[in-house]
């Protein structure tokens, strides 16, 4: 056990430096500068190039890689922050520490201080959707599953197919022009402050349904899939000759042997749900990790998205560890001796 | 054995009795949205109290389909679309669904063709048996589990409850289809379906789970719907037996009776096709039925057996409405000719037999196969196998899963590297040189007939394509034209025609695909055939036909072969010499006089008690049942591998030391402590004595 989650630390962290260089190497390659958009379309390139100087941006790649993983362990100093350079980069944890992001061009702020509280936000949509995308598509899938092409599983898949082919922005403004335009009961954004008069939950309806309307009919074809699989399993067969109703040979022996692979798909969710929320976000002004990301990539600020990144990369692989344990769980057969 | 007699005697009397299952002009119907299948025109039979009967035929005579529609569970498409089964009295057809409830698992219990997949992966065996008394009699948790825990000592298990907590996987696959019977008998049923309830298990534990099923029939006073093609295990286990033949019973009569005198030539036909274990390999050919059974959608008019049999009378066998004609007692049959066809039974070939030239053509020395697991964990999958194959002799490698048999094969083809040891062919050692190092000739030299022809055709390939293909690699034709014309002779000498070459092997049946391997192995004119279970997975009647064919093909071409089989019957039908495998090591070898002739390594001698004959006197003689499962390959025992299931163990010797090799003659040798003249009188050697 100890071997195996040592292997899966190592193999996080190799992913993590993949995945961060190359984040690295992309940004070189895309248009505008990190100095012109700050200083706006009337600067003199002069003034760009004094602050690209500042800024260190002229540096080989490589150079910049290296100052910026120095930086992340804590073994440099960050170099913005040097008031020399007249930045007025300022971090109140100081320069030099475990876990420094740098500092965010766009925000001017230490990415420390904007990153964390946008997750928040994140995680409390996400985490409402999937509370609701797991026993919704669960239901779904395992009543659909049950007979093939029976009138049940027929009218529970066009519900799904449907609802998972309208894309979020779609399904938003239809929401918003239901429950804010015609029927006024909703808030048509979620800025997650009561200035405008809606409390906060009444502000996270709308987000969390779209996500869970565009989601729950994905996994639930998954496990449809898979309960079908399931109930013509010979195991099955046996159950219910021994004289079982269909209740309990569905409770008792077929749900726990459809929901091993779909488990994975169900996790694969949380990775969607974290990182895969721009839309939803964008829709109803949600101040969320999405939409950071987004405005980051837009800006080129590569502190900002090296952080989101590296967050990402270590929610893909966490969950991807607990699907492992997961599988043991429900599947005897692939336990560790 | 005894004791089946007297049932049979019993039931003499219980004839008049109301039986316990009446099918009933039964008539099975798959319906898909485009065709509707019969799969079971009509069909009539009984069950009486306590009698065990048997249900015979090849795949795809309706067979399961008969005993699902018992239990009322026929899928989503197949429905009975006439007749009735009555069970005690109560009409099964359309009975409502607490009606069935009630009845399966409690007064119908079923035990199934593969243990593994009839159990449910993730739960313990303990929670599976328990839903049984639960379910049906009212049991609390801990009370059914107390009932499981004993009902596994019933089937004989070791350790019941520890056995409770473990998951199916983690048990043999013995052990799987005691806890299956198991869990059929808790709910001490009436009636049980036994479908195929030994296929695919080890010959030795087939033989064990047999008696097991006889024993707790005479304890419970359990009927059996007993279903099987094996007919060996029919006539040992049933009273009565009935032929079944694309759904229609064509013969139904008392055990002795059906195999003393088969009246239909579809029994007969059946009965010539299995080899027998008392003759050996010149004594007969082994008669094959030709065609194969008709489609549900292709039956023919009047006898359905018609098109195969060699009595087919025009105007007289195809006129419809063949009814069952009363042939003696109890014994009926389904066929106009019977009284002129059983004057005019066939009397079987014999064999011709040449002795094989000496010149070996492989030696093989001191092979041995470990695969490293890891730390500390070495599977010794073959240990020291030493023995070599003449030309054009057949040399059969015999043994039960796990022995090691095919991981040699891997190696002899080159699939695979021996740890250490020789294989010497033609003065080279190829034992360590995988396939894709060896030199064309060589490749060319060595092929591979295996085991499932479903799985080694590619189904995206016409059946000519794989025959095309080796011609050519191996540069044995050159030219489109030569290749195509060398590819119909081979098709020719398989007897399949040529315009088979661009079918597609999901067109072709189970013995066609493995005529079509076959022809392609020869394609390069190998000088050794590996055939590793060419026939295990095919159907009886196709079986004859697949090894008379195989035996033809090897004689007239001189081409050596290792024929590795567990049918002990089949190798003794076809092979010169026999290597007796066990965990890896070689328990005896020696010619095929010499392994069935009488002194034999205790194994061999369980191995071929375990054969059950379908002559009725062959039922008489003393079984060696083996006990327990044989030990893992990773954990081997130190001394005799063979010594923890051994009926003649010496004592502790057997468990420190590795015997010794006793030589009986030149050719034979047997790895065991007991001495050579003690050897030479096994138990069984008197029956042997008798039959011959």
């Amino acid at each position: 056990m100890a071997i195996f989650v040592a292997k899966r630390l190592a193999m996080m962290m190799l992913t993590m430096v993949a995945a961060s260089f190359l984040v690295f190497a992309v940004c070189e390659f895309t248009p505008g500068s990190v100095a012109r958009k700050s200083l706006g379309p009337f600067a003199t390139q002069e003034q760009v190039d004094f602050l690209t100087k500042k800024l260190k941006a002229d540096d080989p790649l490589l150079v910049r890689y290296g100052r910026w993983a120095g930086v992340l362990l804590g073994i440099i100093p960050d170099p913005l922050q040097d008031p020399s350079t007249g930045l007025n980069f300022k971090d109140p944890r100081g320069a030099q520490y475990f876990g420094n992001f740098g500092y965010s061009t766009l925000n001017k702020l230490p990415v420390n201080d904007v990153i964390w509280s946008r997750l928040g936000n994140t995680a409390i949509l996400a985490g409402l959707a999937f509370l609701l995308i797991v026993p919704l598509s669960i239901v779904f899938g395992i009543l659909s599953g049950l007979k093939e092409g029976g009138v049940l599983d027929r009218l529970l898949s066009v519900i799904c197919i449907t609802f998972t082919s309208i894309p979020e922005f779609a399904s938003g403004v239809f929401l918003v022009t239901l429950f804010v335009i015609l029927w006024p009961v909703l808030p048509g954004t979620s800025p997650l402050d009561s200035e405008g008069g809606w409390s906060v939950p009444s502000q996270l309806v709308l987000p969390v349904a779209v996500l869970v309307i565009y989601d729950f009919g994905y996994v639930a074809r998954m496990i449809r899939v898979s309960m079908i699989g399931v109930m013509e399993k010979p195991y099955i067969r046996t159950a219910v000759l021994k004289g079982m109703s269909t209740r309990q040979v569905v409770i008792g022996h077929a749900l726990r042997n459809a929901m091993i692979a779909p488990f994975t798909v169900l996790l694969l969710q949380i990775n969607f749900l974290i990182s895969g929320v721009v839309v939803t976000e964008l829709v109803f002004a949600y101040p969320g990790f999405g939409r950071l990301l987004l405005d980051a990539s837009l800006f080129g600020d590569i502190a900002t998205i090296e952080a989101a990144t590296l967050i990402t990369v270590a929610i893909a692989v966490t969950t991807q560890f607990v699907g492992d344990l997961g599988y043991m769980l429900l599947d005897p057969r692939i336990r560790l001796r | 054995m005894t004791m089946v007699a007297e049932t049979i005697s019993t039931n003499g009397e219980r004839a008049s009795e109301t039986p316990l299952l009446a099918v009933q002009d039964l008539r099975i119907e798959f319906r898909g949205k485009a065709e509707t299948i019969v799969a079971v025109p009509k069909l009539s039979f009984e069950v009486k109290p306590g009698e065990s009967f048997g249900l015979v035929g090849e795949s795809g005579c309706g067979k399961s389909t008969t005993a699902m529609a018992i239990m009322g569970y026929l899928g989503a498409t197949g429905v009975v679309a006439g007749g009735s089964i009555r069970f005690e009295g109560e009409e099964l057809v359309n009975a409502p669904a607490h009606k069935l409830r009630a009845i399966r698992g409690r007064r119908i219990a079923m035990v199934y063709q593969d243990p593994m997949s009839a159990l449910n992966p993730v739960k313990t065996i303990g929670a599976q048996l328990a839903e049984v008394p639960m379910l049906h009699l009212g049991a609390s948790r801990v009370e059914a589990l107390d009932r499981a825990a004993a009902m596994l000592k019933d089937v004989r298990l070791p350790d019941a409850g520890d056995m409770l907590k473990r998951y199916p996987h983690q048990l043999s696959g013995g052990q799987q289809q005691r806890v299956v019977i198991a869990m059929a008998l808790l709910g001490r049923p009436s009636l049980l379906l036994l479908d195929e309830p030994t296929t695919g298990l080890d010959v030795t534990v087939e033989s064990a789970v047999i008696d097991l099923i006889g024993e707790l029939r005479r304890r419970y006073g359990t009927s059996l719907l007993f279903i099987s093609h094996n007919l060996g295990l029919i006539a040992e286990s049933c009273d009565r037996v009935g032929i079944m033949y694309s759904g229609e019973l064509v013969e139904e009569a008392p055990t002795r009776e059906l195999f003393g005198r088969p009246r239909h030539p579809y029994t007969q036909g059946l009965i010539d096709c299995i080899p027998d274990i008392g003759q050996g390999k010149h004594s007969r050919t082994l008669a094959a039925i030709p065609g194969h059974i008709p489609l549900p959608s292709e039956r023919p008019r009047g006898c359905l057996f018609g098109p195969r049999c060699a009595g087919f009378r025009a105007g007289l066998c195809d006129r419809p409405g063949m009814s069952l004609e009363p042939v003696g007692e109890r014994h009926v049959v389904r066929c106009v000719r019977w009284p002129e066809l059983e004057v005019a039974r066939r009397e079987l070939p014999p064999l011709s037999g040449e002795s094989a030239a000496p010149a070996a053509a492989i030696t093989v020395s001191d092979i041995t196969k470990f695969y490293h697991l890891g730390y500390q964990k070495t599977l010794k999958a073959n240990e020291a196998v030493s023995f070599e194959a003449g030309k054009a002799e057949i040399v059969a490698l015999v043994g039960e899963s796990g022995c090691g048999k095919s991981t040699l094969a891997r190696i002899v083809t080159g699939l695979d590297r021996a740890t250490s040891g020789e294989i010497r062919m033609a003065g080279e050692n190829i034992a360590a040189i995988e396939a894709s190092a060896r030199p064309k000739p060589l490749l060319q030299s060595i092929q591979m007939v295996f085991q499932n022809p479903d799985s080694t055709l590619n189904p995206s390939h016409s059946a000519g394509f794989s025959i095309r293909r080796s011609l050519k690699k191996f540069g044995i034709r050159k030219g489109k034209a030569a290749i195509d014309q060398r590819m119909r002779e081979l098709l020719e000498m398989v007897r399949l025609s040529p315009d088979f070459a661009a079918r597609r092997p999901s067109q072709l049946s189970g013995g066609q695909k493995q005529r079509i391997a076959i022809a392609r192995a020869f394609a390069s004119d190998p000088s050794l055939i590996v055939a590793d279970e060419p026939v295990s997975a095919l159907d009886v009647s196709v079986q004859a036909a697949v090894v008379t064919l195989l035996l033809d093909i090897q004689k007239t071409r001189h081409a050596t072969m290792l024929f590795i089989s567990h049918d002990l019957a089949l190798v003794r039908h076809v092979a010169d010499k026999v290597v007796v495998m066990y965990l890896g090591k070689v328990m005896e070898k020696g010619t095929v006089e010499e392994i069935f002739g009488g002194a034999t390594h205790p194994y061999t001698e369980a191995l071929i008690s375990a054969i059950r004959s379908t002559k009725p006197e062959g039922a008489e003689r003393k079984r060696v049942t083996l006990t327990g499962d044989t030990p893992s390959p990773v954990d081997v025992p130190r001394g005799c591998r063979f010594a923890s299931r051994c009926h003649r163990k010496l004592g502790s010797i057997c468990d420190r030391e590795p015997p010794p090799i006793r030589r009986m003659s030149a050719t034979h040798e047997i790895a065991c402590h007991i001495p050579v003249e003690a050897l030479e009188t096994p138990r069984h050697q008197d029956e042997a004595r008798d039959r011959s």
